[in-house]
């Protein structure tokens, strides 16, 4: 029977839980790297033994751990991350020149066909690759190289990459995701880039729909469609169907388009799935109810999904790398919260069931589907 | 090339990723005038326990982490240079020489 492997980032460490196809009763492993900071874990498509792990800590500052064997045992890999030339200078909260700094990996995005390619996202932000597994690390310096750099600033938890998707179809093509620059699209895998965010809005942007500036928390697309693009921005749902050339808003009826996550049903490529959060000053659910929606349309249309979910005093955050779905049929919905919670869906979203109460907060969820 | 034993101690997290115990020797080579210093500890360091490399130090600028402090024989070194001479009981391996890590909140 299949089953799935669920590996969850958290303050504390990390935590490996694992059940069969059912989703009903799990093994809980953990906490691997107890103590550090887990930024985030994800297995490589073409080798699900393959894990990369990021473990960051204030005192001692960034480590790569890589695992051959499914997270049973781990190796630290190579952690330097060193910008390419001169890094130059971003901007910082109060708009003044600020230098590149490096402060951690935030996620990690295996090659979909060789398990020895993985890419980082850092704070500040860029983004390195290695083809060694991990030993070796080398910025893309294109991104940050193709003019806006010095334009991009900080969001309150930093300036991050945190966001990478690989297209599986076109070969090359690549997108990521700032805090707070916004969207960028590669599409000769990651010489050169290009600003994607005609259609953003940002009412804190001095202007507006500016080229670059926009604190994109998340984007998702499915494999079968990878030129639609989804976009949990501070504030709005976003949807392209053009590979992020242009945006439109698809938040419709959500009591709040404030979040975090944002992800796609394995099998429906229209069916998405966020969290709402009350605001940004209130990174909280609305009322004290954890609700996810989820809408069939590519957005617009939002149904509340709250069925095995705490529905008062609840006040955690969902932060953007802590929600995934499975490939099993029915598709399985992941999110972890702040409170230290993981809840499963194994029926997309219409039920969930806690499978821990009590880690650390959660800062990532990755599944894989294990055959 | 004078070599002294010296005596070291890490941080718990450190001991863990370099799976060592609470104290290990060093082989580390002394300066022109036969003294030890930090930065020769931490390179012996570093090349004994490559996966501690940007753990105490920059990679590219070998500064001390914000939040390690280095002591020895009850006094802080941390704010010194790391070409200075440490105190002779570090060198004869009387003392050890402490990586420690900020006692901050959180």
């Amino acid at each position: 029977m299949s089953g799935v492997r669920v590996l969850v980032g958290t303050r504390k460490g990390a935590f490996i839980l694992t059940s069969d196809g059912k989703r009903e009763k799990w093994d809980v492993a953990g906490p691997h790297f107890g103590g550090w900071e887990l930024y985030h874990l994800k297995g490589s498509p073409a080798d699900p033994n393959r894990l990369y792990a990021s473990q960051t800590s204030g005192w001692f500052g960034q480590l790569i751990q890589r695992s051959n064997d499914a997270g049973k045992t781990w190796e630290p890999v190579g952690n330097k991350f060193v910008y390419d030339g001169i890094p130059g200078t971003h901007q910082w909260y109060d708009g003044t020149p600020h230098p590149w700094e490096f402060k951690r990996v935030w996620h990690l995005e295996p090659s979909l066909t060789d398990p020895d390619t993985v890419y980082a996202g850092i704070e500040d932000a860029a983004l390195f690759r290695s083809t060694d597994g991990g030993q070796n690390w080398e910025e893309l310096s294109g991104l940050r190289g193709h003019g806006t750099g010095p334009r991009w600033s900080p969001g309150a938890g930093g300036m991050c990459l945190h966001t990478i998707l690989l297209d599986p179809t076109v070969p090359g093509r690549m997108f990521i995701a700032i805090s707070a620059a916004g969207a960028f699209r590669s599409d000769d895998a990651g010489k050169t880039w290009l600003p994607i965010n005609k259609g953003l809005n940002s009412q804190f942007l001095p202007d507006p729909t500016a080229e670059v500036g926009h604190c994109v928390h998340r984007i998702a697309m499915h494999k079968s469609r990878p030129g639609v693009l989804f976009m949990q921005k501070h504030w709005d749902v976003m949807r392209s169907d053009n590979a992020g050339d242009s945006w439109t808003e698809v938040s419709g009826n959500l009591p709040t388009d404030f979040g975090f996550v944002i992800d796609v049903h394995a099998h429906e490529p229209e069916t998405i799935y966020v969290v709402p959060i009350k605001s940004d000053s209130e990174h909280y659910p609305i009322d004290g109810k954890l609700r996810v929606y989820r809408s069939r349309t590519g957005g617009n249309e939002w149904q509340e999904l709250s069925k095995g979910l705490p529905q008062r005093d609840c006040y955690v955050n969902v932060l953007r790398d802590a929600m995934a779905v499975d490939s099993l049929d029915k598709c399985g919905v992941y999110f972890g919260t702040t409170g230290g919670q993981v809840y499963c869906s194994s029926d997309a979203g219409d039920s969930w069931t806690p499978i821990v109460r009590d880690l650390p907060a959660v800062v990532s969820v990755e599944v894989q589907t294990l055959p | 090339m004078t070599i002294a034993k010296i005596r070291v101690e890490l941080p718990a997290h450190l001991r863990t990723l370099a799976r060592v115990g609470t104290e290990i020797t060093l082989d580390v080579t002394l300066n022109a005038e036969g003294r030890v210093t930090p930065r020769a500890i931490l390179d012996a360091l570093e090349a004994a326990y490559p996966m501690l490399c940007g753990t105490i130090r920059d990679h590219v600028t070998h500064k001390r982490r914000a939040f390690l402090r280095f002591f020895a024989c009850a006094e802080d070194w941390s704010h010194e240079s790391p070409d200075v001479a440490l105190p002779d009981e570090v060198r004869s391996g009387k003392e050890p020489f402490l990586i420690i890590g900020a006692i901050a909140g959180g």
